[in-house]
């Protein structure tokens, strides 16, 4: 009878960590539904990346403001899984408080944990009122309504109840503690909760440990939810926000990718010994598409952006397009990609693994051309962006579809594009003129 | 003026068995835009008076590709690269300055990977190395003391982090460099990139390069210096959108370093 809690507890990590995982096995495959990327290259400038960007947040911080309540919530949340380990180590062998030994330093970590968990509650309070009351405009665009918004909602929500449950159990504990109850041996220093710790004065120690027991089985049930939660939810950021970081360019931002399929092509037209009427060989390849309509053409990289954006709109509220009125936003271009990329995973899932094509794609089921067309290649998004997303590599290639295998560029483009091929400059001159400023 | 333009090509050179110190690569604006001509030739009369042996391909240069690829045409841009690249190869071309971060970023960057490599240089990272070198004189002038605003082209800055260059040659004129609030990385387009040049904006609330000349426009200063063509044609259309033309003028870092010596 006594295992019963250790039972219990065992059950409830492992449905938690196993759905988890099941989702997180998801996310992979669909991830591999992309084009591979060999990417061995820069070993060190991308580790360094991910310590600057990623670890060391630098291009949060470039908006003070959000930069450092992010900081705030971002170290609680790293800090603070100290914590888990020891109530997950409780849980399975029936202890309570093991790393109690540690003395003073045990002392100190608790401590923190408890000043990180009321800063954490006080910035999520103040990001709740960014979000809902103080008319921020990135959280106000077109795409952040609905779930997205509730998303964001439910993240804070969350972190409230669990910091709430953290301080609650420590404060119950603390009071136990001063009774000197059986198994509350004293351990830890409680500067927050001992505060209120005086509500539990008129209580008895039965009732006190029932709050401390319950406080302490939710604030765990309450994180394997949570955890679960992420793979429905743009939080699923801090846990991919390192890989992506990684996986980065490192290239000029002004450098874009090399279409091999052209070059292969170009290389055909322009080798004279190539025979023009070959019939194809028997075991040729199927012709290469030219860029992306759907998230199959995007590349592993492109996808795993999209399930790393958090939707914080730094890209949108950068972005020239958008800010004079465009329908052009970075983010919903990431939003829509992993939207797109979750219909054909639970399209897989419905068909035995199998994507069933659905007569839709992600161009213009989800991306309009209007958007696409928008853009000025100039950056800023890629720049914005904390960690390391480039939605304007999903914009080109979509734009290489529509021109390469829709020509469905817009009329004035295709005059210039005209002129290129004809003349050599996107006017209307003749190249034999090309030096007659230096007459002039 | 203009009949002391010396402008050798690179056939000239071949002719004499010789090669060029450096190609300049004029692009298309810098050619044919009638704007754009005027920073060309500014350049050229500083590259002349620094007595560097500079030749330019005439009309062997053909577009780099540039709008292509950024418009979704890589078909073109990779027949334009090849091209380009077939011509600066047989010249044994190894380095490259142009006065057009599209041209700049796009021969540095892009070309490569096509059979390309070149030392490639934006003119105003070229002119700092002939004044670091003495054989470029940049003084005041008429700039002296005047408030001006640098507009970092996107090509330039955030897309190869090249925001001193420019700015160090308006530093040397002695002018009252004042920065707009959306500068360097964190820089606001002039709406001319990724082939915006070419075709009508998308239906919005306002111009983007409206939006940027206005910021310009709020620092008080009296010249926008640029150091991109296209950036040039939008910010001084934007410009004559706000009704400023009198107090606010339009220029390349290069024609106002030659300006100040009245080249």
């Amino acid at each position: 009878m006594q295992y019963i809690p250790n039972i219990l507890f065992f059950l409830l990590l492992t449905a938690g960590v196993g759905y988890f995982t099941k989702n997180i096995r998801t996310v992979i495959r669909n991830i591999k539904l992309g084009i591979p990327v060999a990417i061995n290259d820069h070993k060190k400038e991308r580790y360094g990346n991910v310590a600057r960007i990623a670890l060391g947040q630098s291009k949060l911080l470039k908006r003070p403001i959000s930069g450092a309540l992010h900081a705030i919530v971002y170290l609680g949340f790293i800090i603070i899984n100290i914590e888990v380990l020891e109530i997950i180590i409780d849980g399975l062998l029936g202890t309570h408080r093991i790393f109690a030994f540690l003395g003073g330093f045990y002392d100190f970590l608790i401590g923190t944990f408890e000043i990180l968990a009321l800063l954490v509650l006080v910035s999520v309070v103040l990001f709740w009122t960014r979000r809902n009351v103080l008319k921020i405009k990135r959280f106000l665009s077109p795409e952040m309504k609905g779930w997205p918004k509730q998303d964001g909602n439910i993240i804070l929500y969350f972190e409230v109840v669990l910091m709430g449950l953290f301080l609650i159990m420590n404060s119950s504990d603390y009071a136990l503690q001063q009774m000197g109850a059986a198994h509350y041996t004293q351990a830890g220093s409680y500067p927050v909760s001992s505060l209120f710790a005086g509500v539990f004065d008129a209580m008895s120690q039965s009732s006190l440990i029932i709050i401390e027991r319950s406080a302490w089985w939710l604030h765990i049930t309450g994180i394997l939810i949570f955890l679960n939660y992420l793979y429905f939810s743009k939080h699923l950021h801090i846990l991919l926000a390192f890989p992506n970081v990684y996986f980065g360019a490192v290239t000029p931002k002004g450098q874009f990718k090399n279409n091999q399929a052209v070059t292969t092509e170009v290389k055909m037209m322009m080798d004279p010994s190539a025979d023009p009427f070959a019939a194809p060989a028997p075991d040729a390849p199927p012709p290469a598409k030219f860029g992306a309509s759907d998230v199959m053409d995007l590349s592993q990289v492109q996808l795993l952006n999209a399930y790393t954006c958090t939707e914080c709109g730094r890209c949108t509220s950068e972005c020239p397009a958008n800010q004079t009125g465009k329908k052009l936003s970075p983010r919903k271009i990431m939003m829509d990609t992993r939207d797109r990329l979750q219909e054909v995973s639970k399209n897989m899932d419905a068909n035995a693994g199998v994507f069933v094509p659905d007569g839709k794609e992600l161009l213009k089921d989800y991306i309009s051309t209007e958007e696409l067309w928008a853009c000025t290649t100039c950056n800023a998004c890629v720049e914005a962006c904390p960690v390391s997303i480039d939605p304007l590599s999903i914009i080109m290639d979509m734009r290489q579809y529509l021109v390469m295998e829709q020509s469905a560029a817009p009329t004035e483009l295709n005059g210039t594009m005209t002129n290129i091929e004809n003349n050599g400059a996107p006017w209307p001159f003749n190249q034999m003129d090309r030096l007659n400023w230096a007459k002039e | 003026m203009s009949d002391l333009l010396k402008v050798p090509t690179m056939a000239d050179f071949m002719a004499q068995g010789k090669q060029p110190e450096v190609l300049f690569w004029v692009g298309c604006a810098g050619s044919f835009d009638d704007r754009a001509k005027k920073i060309t030739k500014a350049f050229v009369k500083l590259l002349n008076n620094a007595g560097v042996a500079f030749a330019v391909l005439g009309t062997e240069e053909s577009c780099t590709g540039d709008p292509a690829k950024r418009a979704g045409n890589e078909f073109l841009f990779q027949m334009q690269a090849a091209t380009n690249i077939e011509v600066l190869n047989a010249y044994e071309v190894q380095k490259i300055v142009t006065a057009c971060p599209h041209c700049f970023n796009t021969i540095n960057n892009e070309y490569p990977q096509l059979g390309g490599n070149y030392e490639v240089m934006h003119h105003t990272q070229f002119l700092k190395t002939l004044l670091n070198d003495g054989r470029l004189k940049v003084e005041g002038g008429k700039f002296k003391g005047k408030k001006i605003t640098f507009h970092d082209p996107c090509y330039l800055g955030r897309a190869n982090g090249e925001y001193e260059a420019p700015r160090d040659l308006l530093r040397k004129l002695e002018v009252e460099l004042v920065e707009m609030k959306r500068c360097k990385t964190n820089g606001l387009c002039c709406g001319a990139g990724g082939a915006q040049m070419f075709k009508e904006p998308e239906p919005g609330s306002k111009d983007i390069n409206v939006e940027r000349t206005q910021e310009a426009v709020d620092t008080g200063a009296s010249i926008v210096a640029t150091g991109c063509p296209f950036c040039n044609t939008m910010m001084t259309d934007g410009v004559k959108h706000e009704e400023k033309e009198e107090n606010v003028q339009v220029m390349d870092v290069a024609e106002m370093i030659a300006n100040a010596s009245e080249l």
